[in-house]
């Protein structure tokens, strides 16, 4: 298998990665762990809104919406 | 007295905790962001009184808005902490746990939603995780008032956990994972066929149009339960009252006192909504006309809260709102606004930044009617044509979006993107919402109702010492040359400060037209909030962001109401 490293916004809806990498500033990426977006996490894109709207992703069985630029900085594996 | 301070996670029911330890009700919803200010409450712990806080939610102690600012100030105030976490969501809420610990005050950890982990196949050894945090964890379902006793019954034995080191954010990340691994087991589970229709409404291909009939159908049961509450419960009451009114009539005689009481006979009747007596009018627009739509229209935005739908509609929208400057939480302002602008307006504090608040603020203050105007509207606009109903809605919709799109180019500052925990769906009890209607109804007739009799007594001193007279006088030029309207419509504007809903009764003995009426409500909901609402937003926004939002709806008001004037009656 081959490991390739994208953004969460590359990940096809319905389908799970593992999240690998956060950037963007300090703040911001406490704010997406305390929200269980973290390191090590399988996150599973259920939508994406159209017109660069924001992603509804999955992690552990909780929902979070997520903007679109916020979401490119989440780095995942599949 | 002894502080204790609810500390938790947005939407783990910290609120729901409070009601159950102190009694007193308080607004909890299924929604992250419910609580934006603290409230007190007191409860008796071993024949001592204490003082409960319940806060607003929060991540962690370092604040993103300014709800979680309100939280993490109240922090500072607590003799004890009583920790609130989500035991579906155990990992997450236990980053703000360890902050806690290290803040060196007693703390006692309430295992909340326990009653959810079955099944969802959650498991949890509370005793071991009891070891590991080194203070009381109790676990709690309460919603039901299981395990609140215990938990009470740990507050004395509190105490700071020792030895606790201030720890870096991975330091933290790294125990917690250490602990969860400990604690927590979990079997898998299954995606069902609830999940997929869970899903099917947050999707925007199938979740719009279940947004909009889902909106359509609410407005069309709030508007069935008004009128029928009106035409079977209010009016037979206020039928039965009239000869007793008509004696009070008799009796008064002429003069200032009767017009006071009673107000102006029509053909020697009482006309409710014209008469403008304390006694009729009074009485008549708050209870015969107002309320019934309250209580339909809270009815249903109990079920809209409770039921979680409400995040889900913020992310459909959060396209749209962010064109205009917001994001998809600012369908909440909205939603709350329709019922009363006041708890809308305080509802702004769970947006980021300045930019977002003080778009979110002026344009609920511009174009979202409160539902004792929009049950006035329906009064005097319904018998007319439903079309003019929607005629204003329409308008003020058009308004929301062009006047947001105006200052989103316009105003300075950042406007971050949606990031939005989406609450799982939950069936909603009876008894909750019939509990936090009431709790509403009753908020609009201790405080709403002084206002409006307030607003009933002025005009009838400005109208008997004839200023109303000369007040319509003096804006002539504005209400009958640029609006298209009588000039003694001046006196509903005035009156408008006060209270909305008598002020659009007080253009029904004006003899307008149905499109008149129509500019009429729609100038009255955009030139300027209630006193009520005023009073927050200036609290909210600060005296020079208010300045320049009032002026934003002035100039909204002259310029919408010319443009209508010359569209709908062609001056
Ligand atoms: N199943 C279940 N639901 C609960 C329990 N406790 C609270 N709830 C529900 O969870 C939702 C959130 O409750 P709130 O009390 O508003 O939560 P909060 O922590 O005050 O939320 P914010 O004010 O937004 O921070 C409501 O719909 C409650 O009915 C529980 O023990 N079990
Ligand atoms: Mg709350």
């Amino acid at each position: 298998m081959i490991l390739v490293e994208t953004a969460i916004t590359d990940i096809e809806t319905g389908k799970a990665a593992t999240i690998i990498k956060l950037s963007g500033g300090y703040t911001f990426q406490r704010r997406l762990r305390t929200m269980g977006v973290r390191e090590g996490k399988i996150i599973r894109v259920i939508t994406k809104h159209p017109l660069n709207g924001p992603l509804v992703v999955e992690v552990e069985n909780r929902k979070t919406t997520i903007g679109r630029r916020m979401a490119q900085r989440i780095m995942v594996e599949v | 007295m002894k502080k204790i301070v609810l500390m938790g996670n947005p939407n783990v029911g910290k609120s729901v905790v409070f009601s159950r330890l102190t009694g007193a009700q308080v607004i909890a919803s299924n929604y992250p962001g419910t609580t934006v200010d603290f409230s007190k409450g007191k409860m008796r712990l071993d024949g001592d009184l204490v003082e409960i806080v319940d806060a607003p939610g929060t991540y962690s102690l370092e604040s993103s808005n300014k709800a979680e600012e309100v939280a993490v100030k109240m922090l500072g105030k607590a003799d004890l902490i009583v920790n609130v976490i989500d035991a579906t969501n155990l990992e997450r809420n236990l980053f703000l746990t360890l902050e806690l610990l290290e803040s060196k005050k007693p703390v006692v950890v309430a295992l909340n939603m326990w009653d959810e982990t079955k099944h969802l196949g959650i498991n949890i050894d509370v005793e071991k995780l009891e070891q590991f945090l080194k203070v009381p964890v109790m676990p709690m379902v309460a919603l039901t008032g299981e395990g609140v006793n215990e938990l009470v019954g740990r507050f004395n034995s509190a105490c700071a956990p020792e030895g606790m080191k201030t720890k870096s954010e991975e330091e933290r990340w790294v125990e917690i994972g250490h602990i969860i691994k400990k604690v927590q087991h979990v079997t898998h589970r299954h995606h069902t066929i609830w999940d997929m229709i869970a899903d099917a409404t947050i999707k925007p291909a199938t979740g719009m149009p279940i947004a909009i009939i889902t909106i359509l159908i609410s407005f069309w049961i709030v508007r069935n339960i008004g009128e029928n509450l009106i035409g079977y419960v209010f009016e037979p009451l206020f039928d039965l009252y009239t000869p007793f009114a008509m004696s009070m009539s008799n009796w008064l005689g002429h003069g200032f006192l009767h017009d006071l009481f009673i107000g102006k006979l029509i053909d020697g009747e009482i006309e409710y909504v014209e008469s403008m007596g304390l006694l009729t009018t009074g009485l008549f627009v708050p209870f015969g006309m107002v309320l019934p739509y309250i209580i339909a229209f809270y009815l249903m935005l109990a079920v809209l809260e409770d039921s979680g739908y409400l995040p889900r509609l913020a992310t459909l929208m959060d396209t749209l709102f962010h064109k205009l400057g917001m994001h998809g939480h600012g369908i909440v302002p909205v939603f709350l606004g329709l019922g009363c602008n006041v708890p809308g307006a305080l509802s702004i504090r769970t947006m980021e930044t300045r930019k977002q608040r003080f778009i979110s603020a002026t344009l609920m203050a511009i174009s979202v009617p409160c539902m004792a105007q929009i049950a006035m509207i329906f009064g005097i606009l319904g018998p007319h044509d439903l079309v003019y109903v929607l005629m204003v809605f329409v308008t003020l919709m058009m308004i929301y979006v062009l006047v947001g799109l105006t200052l989103n180019r316009y105003v300075m500052g950042e406007s971050p993107e949606i990031f939005l925990e989406i609450p799982p769906y939950r069936m909603p009890s009876a008894i909750t919402i019939l509990k936090k209607t009431w709790m509403r109804i009753r908020w609009f007739l201790t405080e709403a109702i002084p206002f409006l009799f307030l607003g009933v007594l002025i005009v009838n001193v400005l109208y008997a010492i004839g200023f109303l007279e000369w007040l319509g006088v003096l804006f002539a030029p504005i209400t009958e040359g640029w609006l298209g309207l009588p000039k003694e419509a001046t006196a509903a504007l005035l009156v408008g400060f006060l209270r909305k809903d008598l002020a659009i009764g007080m253009l029904l003995p004006l003899g307008m037209t149905a499109m008149q009426l129509v500019i009429a409500a729609t100038i009255l909901t955009i030139y300027f909030p209630c006193v009520a609402t005023f009073a927050v937003l200036l609290k909210e926004l600060g005296v020079r962001d208010m300045i320049k939002s009032m002026v934003i709806m002035i100039v909204t008001a002259l310029s919408v109401g010319g443009a209508m004037n010359f569209i709908l009656i062609g001056a």
